[in-house]
Parts: structure tokens; C-alpha cells; sequence
């Protein structure tokens, strides 16, 4: 009878899901503000229904009551956030609130599923994440300063990535964390905000050359140490986004070509000083030439993904185990494996959404500072998310970045966390200024 | 915070990054539908995938047939639904159809995939799935001939050795022998025997695929390549008074029990397979060249096969002595080949150059009968032109009609190939060999036999491939 259940909800789950994503890009065609209330309801039940439908195969698979508690106290964490977000921050976007919630579902159903220590350590970093980001909205609005002091962020950032390489711990080659008491802390999620904002600092101070020159070489110590750490995922994140804000900043497609150029050449460059760029673009190239070595954790993912197909194997029904790092890294493999490949796009499509929420925030602030800051943040999360993705279906070589939200680790979260939170501020400042202006005029 | 006045290039900007992320992310989706849809039922039927044991919760295993439908492998489930792989024809196919209990190997691990998929019709599935019955799985029909893998073995009988008979124009592989074989059947309660360290008779090890022997005199087809690509128009005239033994400064090479051959040409000293002569020709050839040739020919590296095989090694290179040229020339020395290997060389050169991929599935077919997949000949390239690819096949018929494989002379069609007889170990027996195909003017089908310390190929493998090519050519 379970299996029955098992198998009727794979599609149902599937179901919900494409109902989810159909109504975030549905959303853009209603002006109105009742329009896009209705849409986010809606997205709302289906959310809640995907939600428990996983958790009710969870149950019945583990048949551990922790499972079920693990359950009600999401429904609750989520319930929470997306109304009192409501309640507190009248004029949100609350169609970022309900894509966070459903990134953060997936999250939980695939941790839970994978190990549910982890998953329960996870949802406690993320709820304290949730918690202590609630604040970010307010500061945004009433703290100034934040667009006065960009050597404070430069510096700040660049001390924290120069001490990772100094004493981090080496983690499948690269240095990526610190520990610090039993908590260990991935600097370079963070630095990634502070990044962002000293580049629009920046920017908004002048676009003249000599500034121009002067970021660039800030923004080149930044991607060098990170190279140094042999990040190289978060190096290629900060150089993308920092040309990117940089041709949004300035408009002129000299530099864009010009640090595109420069890009390929240290791509090149890389190639041949770097053993493990190789071994990763060998990997990459073939990777059953060697399957039991350096091929090992791409060919089980390409398997993950094969074996489950459009429809997935359904939840306990595959073997994610099997590829190495998959609560992390390699996520994205086994919600494709467990949850199908029309769910795993339905993910992608989310994240895109997310992205496309960023930018037209971008689009619709008025101050440079605050367009280039959630522009850059867009970038870098939408950059990560194909990296991963990307990576874990060989489209191109694996980086060993984390898919935000999704993936376990309580940096990543927390560090996205704060970049949804500052778009969100963004979005609440213009439409109360909207609304001030509206109330003027009238 | 002050408004800036409003500027509509960085909007501009940001449209343009947001539509480079979308044909991006548009890409990558497309990709992966792509891998989903078209790449992945290849990419999962691997050995590595310990998924695919999975499926045998759900799927009942299909069956593995012969070329014209035998069952060679089914599944019988029993009252309580316990499930048990037979075997009919018990130990004839062992190596070629495998086994599927103690991890998989031969058909049985290579259709894995095919046997474990159901493709009857959807309802029916849905059904089944929904009611907790498992889907019967999908039928594999196989390229290999019950009445060709019989003559084989009959025909090596308790000799150990290995045969393996294949159509070179299409690749189909025929016959998979390898003696001593196993009963898959009762595999379960042998298996402790046969991994045993005390047992010498290897029945797990496929010969045919994964023996290494030395290549004997089938390797002077190779030094005859290379004596004709160096000398292409003065080939011919190469001479050689054979006494029986070929001394050169401290080293002697042999004839097969000394016979002494007499005054040869090469055609002569080929068909006869004089030693003496080929020993000759190898040191006025550059050991170098040899070597590149028998790397185009695939030793030391990779065989188009899909089941589980061993490389074949040749070592000698520019720089070797004497001793070596001598020993490597006559296919002694470290020269070392699997049958399979030799099979695919005569293929080519009965294929007019052209090597067609061996493969052993020819299609798959749902519980009902109706197809579901079929795997078409492929080419893997020209070896050798065609004019030596003719050269070489009038020199094999030359073999046959006046040299040392009188065995496989009859009027009823026309044989080429060589003999072999590899000398593994000072005072035993010799390997005896024979490859070669029929008929020659139009080859139909190719043969290559080893038979393990058992004499001259002339004498002992030619007349196993006898009766293989009988028993194909008397229908």
C-alpha cells in the first residue's frame, strides 16, 4: 500500500510544483495589487500540499514520530515567516517570501529524506537565520551610513578571505572555512555581501577612470586570494558579478570586453599553473575514462539523474547516497533523482524567478547605489545556482559551489538570507516612497 | 537618501544581463531535457550504477534469446513468488550470455538495463504498479547462433581453449566459446569451488575475450603487413633456403619440429609458415615500424567491445636486439593476444580493410513481441587499405589450399586463414590456433580458435574451425 502511495504522489508532488512555478511567472501579467495577492495565495496552498505530501511519505517510509513533530514545526516556521513578514512590512514582495519558503520545503524534504540529523541542524540555523534577517528591512530604511563607508567593506571583506587562506580547513583541495569553537564558518558566503556593496559604493560615488582603476584592482585582490584559496567557484562569482556592476555602472563596452577578454586569459592561465582546474576539466571532458577516481562523483550524479528520469524514482526509492558530498554539492542530483527531472526544472525555474524578482527591483530603483546593490546580489546568486546546477549536470566543469537555499551548510543559508533580506528592504523603501509621493501629490 | 537623477543606461544594462541569464539558464534547461530524453538510458547502463538492481523490486527480469528466438536465459517465478534465472542450454553459453546472481557479467550485465525496463503496454503498467505486480521486462535478442556455439564446442570438446565466430561485414559476434565452462545454472552451489584458491581450471575467466596467448604464427600475418608496406614492390622477390633451423651469430630459430621447407618465396614461407624465413624478413625490417603497425592494430590499447575484455600487449620497439626481433617476428616473445583481438584483425582484413564494431545485441523487444529498440552494424574504421586487405586474404587462401591448413581444405566452399602453434613454456605442448574466413571470395563469416597445449593449429585448431564452417555452410 505504501508503494501505491509512493507512487501516486511522485506525480502528484510533481503536480503541485508546476503549478507552483506556472503561477510565479503568471504573477508578471497582473498589475493590479489584488491580482498578485491571489497568485501568491494560491502558490500558497500548493506549496502546503507539495509540503505535506512529501512529509506524509517521509512519515510513513521512516515511521519515526520525529519525523512528524520535524513536520508540524516547519508548518509552523513557515506559516510565521510569510505572516508576519505580512503583518510587519506592509509593502513586500511577497512572491521573494513564498520562494524562499518553497526553496527552503525542498530543502527540508531532501535533507530529511537524506539524514535527519542534518536536516534538523539545518532547520534550526535556518530558523535563527529567519530571525535575525527579519531586522534587515528596518535597518535598510532608516541606516544611511551604509552607503558611506566602502573601505570598511572592502577591507573587512579581504581581511576575512586573506585569514581563510592563512589558516582555513582544506576541504576536497580548497580552502574554504574556518572553525571557531565547533562552528565552522565559511567567510567567503559573507564577504560576498559586503563585496557588493563596496562595489556599488563605489560606483555611486563616481564612475571616473580613476575610481574605475582604483575598484578594479580591489575587486582583482579579492578574485586573486580566492584563487589562492583554490575557491575557484566564489573567485569566478565575484569576477562575473563585479564585471557585470561594473558595465551596469558605466555602460562602456570597452571594459565589458576588455574584462571578458581578461577573464578567458586567466581561465587559460589557470589551465596550466593549476593541477586540480585540470583534473576538474578532465572530469568534466570524460569522466568515464576514469570512473573509479576523479570521474567517480560526476558519473554517479549523471546515474542519480539518468536513473531517475522525467518522473523521479520516487522519495527512498533511489540511492542519492551513493554520490559523494550530495547534501551539498550535489543536491540538485538527487532532487532529480527522487523527485524527477520535471521537478528539478521546476527548482531551476524558481531560482530564475527569484533572479528576475532581484532585477526588477534593480530595474526600479531610483539610486544607483541601491539598483547596482540588487543587481550585483542577483548576479551572484543566480551565477552560484548555474554553476551547481550546471556542474552537477556536466553542462560545465564542477566548481564545487552550493545551490543557495537548498543545499545543506549554515553560511550559505544565513548568507542568503541576508541577500533576499536586502532586496527585500529595497523593494519596501521604493514603494513606501512611492507611496509618500502618491500621498504628497494628493 | 537623495534621488538621483533618473538615467535610463543602467536599466538598460540590467535588461541586458537579465536576457543573457535567461538563454543561459534556456540552455542548460535544454541540455539536461536533452541528457533526460535522449542521453540517459546509455549513460545508466553501467556496470558502475548500482541502481539499476533496484528495478528488480518491480521488473520481472526478461529473457535473453538467440538469433532466432531460443530462450537462452528466462526468469521462473514460483508459487511465492520467488524468482529463479534458468539457463536451458546450461553450460553452452556460460561466458557469452553470463550470469546474473554473483554480480553480473557477460549479456546478462550488458542488456542489464533492457532486462530490467517494461515497455508493455502503459495501462497494463500502470496497473501493475498500482496493484503492487511486477511488469514483465523487456526481451534482449542476441546475435549468437545456438547451432554455431554447439559445433564449437563440441568440436573443442574437454580441451580448454576458446572460439569465437563473428560476421565481418556486420560485426555480429556468433559463437562466444571458452573451455572449461561452468553450469549457471547451479552457479550457487559451485561458486565457493570455483573461486577457490586451490582451483587452477579459471571457468569463470571468458578465454575468448580475456585470454592472453601468445600469438604464435597468426602473428606473421602482421610481419607480412609491415615487410609489404616497407618493400611494396619488391616483396615478392624475397627468397629463403630453409634447412629447418635459422642460425643467426649465437641464436637459432626453429621450424615446427624441424621440418625443413626447402627453397621458399614469401608466399611459400607464409603458407607454410616458415620460421626461418619470417625470422629473416623481421631483421630487415625496422622493429619500430612493427610496433606502430601493431599499435594501429590495436594491441596495447582499446577494443571496440562492450564486454569485459584484456588489452593486447606488444612491447618490442626501435632499439630491441636480436633475440627479440627473431622471437617477436614468429609471434613469440612478449607478443600477447586474445582470441577476440585475432577475430577482429581477420574480420578487416576479410572486410576489405573496414573493422565493424563486434557487438552481441541485436534487439529489444517488449513481453508482446513488438520491438523496441534495434542496434544497427557500425563501422570503426579502415584498419588497412583494401589492396592489402586482398593481398592478405590470397595469401590466407594460400594457407589453406597448399600450406598448413590443409584441415579446412574441402570443395564445398573456400576457406583462408592461418595456423599457429605459440610456444607459452620450454617442453610443453603448444598452443595451436587458427583464424581465417570463408568463403574466401565473399567472406560470410570468420573463425578464430585457440586450443590450450594441444599441438600444431594445422593439426588441432584448424579442424574445429571445420566444423564450425560446416555446420554454418550446410544450411
Amino acid at each position: 500500500m505504501v508503494n501505491v502511495i509512493i507512487e501516486v504522489s511522485k506525480y502528484l508532488m510533481i503536480l503541485l510544483m508546476a503549478v507552483y512555478t506556472y503561477l510565479n511567472f503568471s504573477y508578471f501579467r497582473y498589475r493590479e495589487e489584488w491580482g498578485q495577492k491571489r497568485v501568491c495565495r494560491r502558490q500558497n496552498v500548493a506549496m502546503f500540499l507539495m509540503h505535506f505530501v512529501a512529509y506524509l511519505i517521509l512519515y510513513l517510509k521512516s515511521e519515526d514520530e520525529r519525523v512528524a513533530l520535524f513536520y508540524l514545526a516547519q508548518v509552523v516556521f513557515l506559516g510565521a515567516y510569510i505572516g508576519l513578514y505580512q503583518i510587519f512590512y506592509r509593502n513586500l514582495t511577497r512572491i521573494l517570501v513564498n520562494n524562499m519558503c518553497m526553496l527552503l520545503c525542498v530543502s527540508w524534504i531532501m535533507m530529511t529524506r537524506l539524514s535527519l540529523d542534518k536536516a534538523l541542524r539545518q532547520f534550526v540555523i535556518v530558523a535563527l537565520a529567519a530571525l535575525v534577517t527579519w531586522v534587515i528591512p528596518f535597518i535598510m530604511d532608516r541606516v544611511w551610513q551604509l552607503s558611506r563607508i566602502p573601505w570598511v567593506y572592502a577591507f573587512l571583506g579581504l581581511a576575512c578571505l586573506i585569514i581563510v587562506w592563512m589558516v582555513g580547513n582544506n576541504s576536497y583541495g580548497a580552502q574554504l572555512s574556518v572553525s571557531m569553537g565547533g562552528f565552522s564558518l565559511q567567510p567567503s558566503e559573507f564577504v560576498k555581501i559586503s563585496f557588493v556593496f563596496f562595489v556599488a559604493t563605489m560606483f555611486y560615488r563616481s564612475v571616473d577612470f580613476r575610481t574605475v582603476a582604483v575598484t578594479t584592482v580591489m575587486a582583482a585582490a579579492h578574485v586573486l586570494v580566492l584563487v589562492l584559496s583554490k575557491d575557484l567557484g566564489s573567485a569566478l562569482i565575484f569576477f562575473v558579478t563585479y564585471l557585470s556592476m561594473l558595465f551596469v555602472a558605466t555602460g562602456n563596452w570597452f571594459y565589458l570586453l576588455a574584462g571578458s577578454l581578461g577573464g578567458c586569459g586567466a581561465s587559460v592561465l589557470a589551465y596550466g599553473l593549476f593541477v586540480h582546474v585540470r583534473t576538474r576539466v578532465a572530469a568534466w571532458r570524460n569522466p568515464w575514462a576514469d570512473i573509479d577516481n576523479r570521474g567517480y562523483q560526476i558519473t554517479q550524479s549523471l546515474f542519480a539523474i539518468g536513473t531517475g528520469g522525467w518522473f523521479g524514482m520516487g522519495l527512498f526509492q533511489g540511492m542519492p547516497y551513493k554520490i559523494p558530498v550530495v547534501e551539498k554539492d550535489f543536491v540538485f542530483a538527487a532532487i532529480s533523482e527522487e523527485l524527477g527531472g520535471i521537478f528539478a526544472v521546476c527548482v531551476l525555474l524558481i531560482c530564475l524567478g527569484c533572479f528576475l524578482q532581484f532585477m526588477m527591483v534593480a530595474v526600479r530603483m531610483q539610486a544607483l547605489f541601491y539598483k547596482l546593490i540588487a543587481f550585483g546580489l542577483g548576479m551572484e546568486y543566480i551565477i552560484q545556482v548555474f554553476l551547481t546546477v550546471g556542474g552537477v549536470i556536466k553542462f560545465i566543469p564542477s566548481t564545487g559551489v552550493t545551490l543557495p537555499l537548498i543545499s545543506y551548510g549554515g553560511s550559505s543559508a544565513l548568507s542568503t538570507f541576508i541577500m533576499f533580506g536586502v532586496v527585500q528592504g529595497l523593494y519596501i523603501l521604493k514603494r513606501n516612497d512611492e507611496e509618500d509621493y502618491e500621498e504628497s501629490e494628493a | 537618501m537623495k534621488k538621483a537623477r533618473p538615467d535610463a543606461q543602467p536599466n538598460k544594462s540590467i535588461l541586458f544581463f537579465t536576457y543573457l541569464i535567461a538563454g543561459v539558464f534556456a540552455c542548460m534547461i535544454g541540455y539536461f531535457g536533452y541528457f533526460l530524453q535522449f542521453r540517459g538510458e546509455n549513460v545508466i547502463n553501467n556496470s558502475y550504477n548500482a541502481r539499476l538492481d533496484r528495478f528488480a523490486d518491480r521488473i520481472v527480469r526478461g529473457e535473453l534469446l538467440s538469433n532466432d528466438g531460443r530462450v537462452l536465459a528466462r526468469t521462473d517465478t514460483g508459487e511465492d513468488g520467488t524468482e529463479r534465472r534458468v539457463y536451458p542450454y546450461g553450460s553452452l553459453f556460460a561466458h557469452g550470455i553470463g550470469y546474473s546472481d554473483h554480480g553480473k557479467t557477460g549479456l546478462e550485465s550488458l542488456a542489464n538495463f533492457y532486462l530490467l525496463t517494461s515497455h508493455i503496454n502503459l495501462a497494463e503498467r500502470t496497473f501493475n504498479e498500482l496493484s503492487n505486480v511486477k511488469n514483465i521486462g523487456d526481451n534482449v535478442i542476441t546475435t549468437l547462433d545456438v547451432d554455431l556455439q554447439q559445433a564449437a564446442s563440441d568440436a573443442l570438446g574437454e580441451r580448454r581453449g576458446a572460439v569465437v565466430v563473428m560476421e565481418p561485414d556486420t560485426g555480429k559476434v556468433l559463437a562466444v566459446v571458452s573451455k572449461p565452462g561452468f553450469d549457471p545454472n547451479t552457479l550457487d552451489s559451485d561458486w565457493d569451488a570455483l573461486i577457490s584458491g586451490d582451483n587452477t581450471n579459471a571457468q569463470l575467466l571468458n578465454r575468448a575475450f580475456q585470454g592472453l596467448y601468445p600469438p604464435g604464427s597468426t602473428f606473421k600475418i602482421i610481419i607480412m603487413l609491415e615487410y609489404i608496406r616497407e618493400n611494396p614492390d619488391t616483396w615478392r622477390d624475397f627468397t629463403f633456403d630453409c634447412d629447418g633451423l635459422y642460425e643467426q651469430g649465437e641464436y637459432t630459430i626453429s621450424c615446427y619440429h624441424g621440418n625443413a621447407h626447402g627453397h621458399q618465396n614469401l608466399e611459400q614461407a607464409f603458407a607454410n609458415s616458415c620460421n626461418g624465413a619470417f625470422a629473416a624478413l623481421g631483421l630487415q625490417m625496422s622493429p619500430g615500424g612493427v610496433h606502430d603497425l601493431a599499435e594501429q592494430l590495436l594491441f596495447n590499447g582499446e577494443l571496440p567491445l562492450s564486454l569485459a575484455y584484456s588489452k593486447s600487449s606488444f612491447t618490442m620497439n626501435e632499439g630491441a636486439d636480436t633475440w627479440e626481433i627473431l622471437q617477436t617476428s614468429i609471434g613469440q616473445g612478449n607478443t600477447q593476444m586474445t582470441p577476440v583481438h585475432n577475430a577482429m584483425l581477420t574480420a578487416a582484413i576479410a572486410n576489405g580493410g573496414v573493422l565493424m564494431k563486434p557487438y552481441l545485441v541485436e534487439r529489444v523487444e517488449n513481453a508482446a513481441g513488438e520491438e523496441i529498440k534495434r542496434f544497427l552494424p557500425e563501422a570503426y574504421g579502415n584498419l588497412l587499405t583494401a589492396a592489402e586487405a586482398d593481398t592478405l586474404a590470397e595469401l590466407m587462401r594460400r594457407v589453406v589450399t597448399e600450406g598448413t591448413g590443409s584441415a579446412v581444405r574441402t570443395d564445398a566452399y573456400e576457406v583462408a586463414g592461418k595456423t599457429g602453434s605459440a610456444e607459452f613454456e620450454y617442453g610443453r605442448e603448444t598452443h595451436a590456433w587458427f583464424t581465417g574466413f570463408a568463403p574466401a571470395e565473399d567472406p560470410q563469416i570468420v573463425v578464430t580458435v585457440v586450443v590450450e597445449e594441444a599441438g600444431s593449429g594445422g593439426q588441432v585448431a584448424a579442424p574445429v574451425a571445420r566444423s564450425i564452417f560446416d555446420t554454418y555452410f550446410a544450411r
